[in-house]
């Protein structure tokens, strides 16, 4: 599964990895983000 | 916005922290779940889900962004659990490993 | 050039819980749920406790200060079939019965807004009288009451919310204030006497059992996550001062502190900084309750055929003052922020939390007894698939130290296990962030099982919709070193 080019929906969570971790994460493989969310459950 | 780009395009990347909250979520972007609320509501979107410690994942991302973002996650949590409750959805949704 | 710091101590701190199961229904969750399927209430209704049920309950009596924290990991679980006996009070606080926290609830009513049947009235008077921390002039407050008719009727409008007891007996009804402003809707107006209600108990708990004068506190900083104000101010807030005029601090103003569930950290750092500079002697910090997040778990409980373990309000109160040689430390030049530049990276955020402050003091991770983070009970959020909070933050923080070389990676279960805890606080938002074990330390502090305890809180500040980031603020008690009252910096 190639990550460059394809657009990424981020769920993150406070306590895992955080949606902007995820977000720089998935720009670093060459894919685009259009969706950056973190959640929080407590 | 799942009708704003082709399936083909999406990805939903996780960073949940345990097996439990991984497949739950990972269930919900796959079938759906209809109490969901917000971006996602409500459908059942097929959309491909991965975890961002998931190897398939990590090997793409620079190993910098990596260990400044992941790597302690990935040392606290339970991986391999993780791993293998999102491979798991995606197997039984016949999303292929 | 050098400076000398004064640094404040925690002269005390009391909780207070309320076992509202009658309430369970207007939490965020659940009240959405019912809207859309009434057969849920029935659903809820047949799994909640009695008093005695929730009065016994282990992580409440830990939270109270019946037993330490710690006595929990022993326990054989579910800790909720445990029925140990168990008395109201404890060393930090009471666990009040409903009936009395709707008698409360009136009594801090001072718009009418919440009406009382008038039999419930006598009832629940005769049962405040015995309080030891209410008066006379607070049982006036309750008045007669009204004929059940007419509460009835008023139920039937609707913008007003019927108020039962658990088996379901209509007891009363909360009003809006105004029939055309969101922000004094009766479901806003309920959480906000709510967690009034609530601070109010925890601090008259705290300046009777210290013997505190309510005339010599200055300022009173409330931290909670509730929204007090009306259609063009939603966030006004200063509930500091309905607090302060509820327990007799007279010579008080106050100021709401908001940073989610990380408030009450920030709002004891900016109390020890006003102390430190001499510019009040002591300052009140309080957190009333989260009456929202009542049942927010309920889905997985109810899947678990478990009972709904999200049935008490919680709220604390704590007294910052000048050092008096005996009282914990609060280290100010050791406060830990989660600062833009770190973004979400949770390393950075656990160094800037963790590593920096001990690394200002020369310090090792070990060198900390206890760390108290998030400590939200396993046995409420686990069944619904939200994980065990306290245990990942402590490995994370186990897992900075292997980072660091302080310990190996192997020897990461083992940190958590001495310097960590288990969770046993109710899911009550900026409560349960690492304040739960603030009674606990300044005892273990005080008579020396502990030299330095961590307190590291986090805010979700992404859930406003304002930023995308999170927040977070630690601060570091340590044992008082009598007579040595400053440190150079």
């Amino acid at each position: 599964m190639q990550l460059q080019g394809k657009k990424i929906i981020a769920l993150g969570e406070r306590d895992g990895v955080q949606g902007s971790a995820l977000a720089a994460c998935a720009r670093s493989a060459g894919a685009d983000v259009v969706l950056e969310t973190t959640y929080c459950f407590v | 916005m799942a009708e704003q780009y082709a399936a083909d395009d999406l990805v939903v990347l996780l960073g949940t922290p345990n097996a439990e909250s991984s497949r739950l979520y990972a269930m919900t972007v796959t079938e759906g779940d209809p109490s969901w609320a917000g971006a996602l509501a409500g459908v059942a979107l097929g959309l491909p889900v991965y975890h961002v410690m998931e190897e398939p994942v990590k090997v793409q991302i620079a190993p910098e962004v990596y260990e400044e973002h992941v790597a302690l996650m990935e040392m606290v949590l339970e991986s391999a659990d993780i791993a293998q409750a999102v491979q798991t959805v995606r197997t039984n949704t016949g999303q292929g490993v | 050039m050098t400076q000398t710091l004064e640094q404040p101590v925690i002269r005390g701190v009391r909780f207070f819980l309320a076992h509202t199961p009658g309430l369970v229904r207007y939490g965020s969750k659940p009240s959405r749920d019912i809207a859309r399927d009434a057969t849920i209430a029935t659903a809820i209704s047949t799994h909640l406790r009695s008093y005695e049920a929730a009065m016994a309950y282990p992580p409440n009596r830990a939270f109270l200060g019946h037993c330490a924290p710690d006595t929990l990991t022993a326990m054989a679980q579910p800790w909720f079939a445990h029925a140990a006996p168990a008395s109201r009070w404890g060393a930090h606080g009471e666990i009040m019965p409903e009936e009395e926290f709707y008698g409360l609830l009136k009594i801090c009513d001072a718009f009418e807004l919440v009406r009382l049947e008038a039999g419930f009235v006598e009832e629940v008077r005769a049962a405040l009288a015995l309080h030891p921390l209410l008066t006379t002039a607070d049982l006036a407050r309750l008045g007669p009451g009204m004929p059940e008719a007419d509460i009835v009727a008023q139920c039937r409008k609707g913008d007003t919310l019927p108020l039962a007891l658990r088996d379901g007996r209509l007891i009363g009804s909360m009003q809006s204030a105004h029939e055309e402003d969101a922000s004094l809707g009766a479901d806003v107006l309920l959480e906000n006497l709510a967690c009034k209600a609530s601070a109010v108990m925890a601090l008259r708990t705290l300046l009777a059992q210290e013997q505190l004068d309510p005339l010599a506190i200055p300022y009173v900083l409330n931290s909670g996550e509730e929204a007090v104000g009306d259609r063009y101010q939603r966030g006004g807030g200063n509930l500091a001062k309905a607090i302060a005029e509820m327990t007799g601090c007279a010579a008080a103003t106050g100021v709401d502190i908001k940073g989610f569930c990380c408030g009450p950290v920030h709002a004891l750092a900016l109390a020890g900084g006003l102390v430190s500079a001499r510019v009040f002697s002591q300052v009140a910090v309080v957190g009333g309750c989260a009456l929202s997040k009542l049942g927010m778990k309920y889905r997985g409980h109810l899947q678990h055929d478990q009972p709904v373990l999200e049935d008490v309000l919680a709220a604390v109160a704590i007294l910052v003052g000048a050092d008096d040689g005996v009282s914990p430390r609060l280290r100010l030049d050791a406060l830990g922020r989660h600062t833009v530049a770190a973004g979400s990276s949770q390393k950075a955020i656990f160094e800037q939390l963790v590593s920096q402050p001990l690394t200002q003091l020369g310090l090792r991770f070990g060198d900390v007894d206890k760390y108290a983070t998030e400590l939200h009970n396993p046995e409420v959020t686990e069944p619904a698939g939200s994980g065990n909070v306290p245990q990942l933050n402590y490995r994370v923080i186990a897992g900075l130290a292997a980072l660091h070389k302080e310990i190996t990676p192997a020897q990461v279960p083992a940190f958590v296990a001495t310097h960590g805890m288990p969770g046993f606080s109710p899911t009550q938002g900026h409560i349960a962030s690492a304040i739960p074990f603030l009674g606990h330390a300044v005892d273990g502090l005080r008579n020396g099982t502990f030299q330095r305890v961590m307190f590291l809180a986090k805010g979700s500040l992404f859930l406003g919709r304002m930023t995308q980031m999170a927040d977070g603020m630690s601060l570091l008690l340590e044992r008082n070193a009598a007579g040595t009252h400053e440190e150079t910096l």
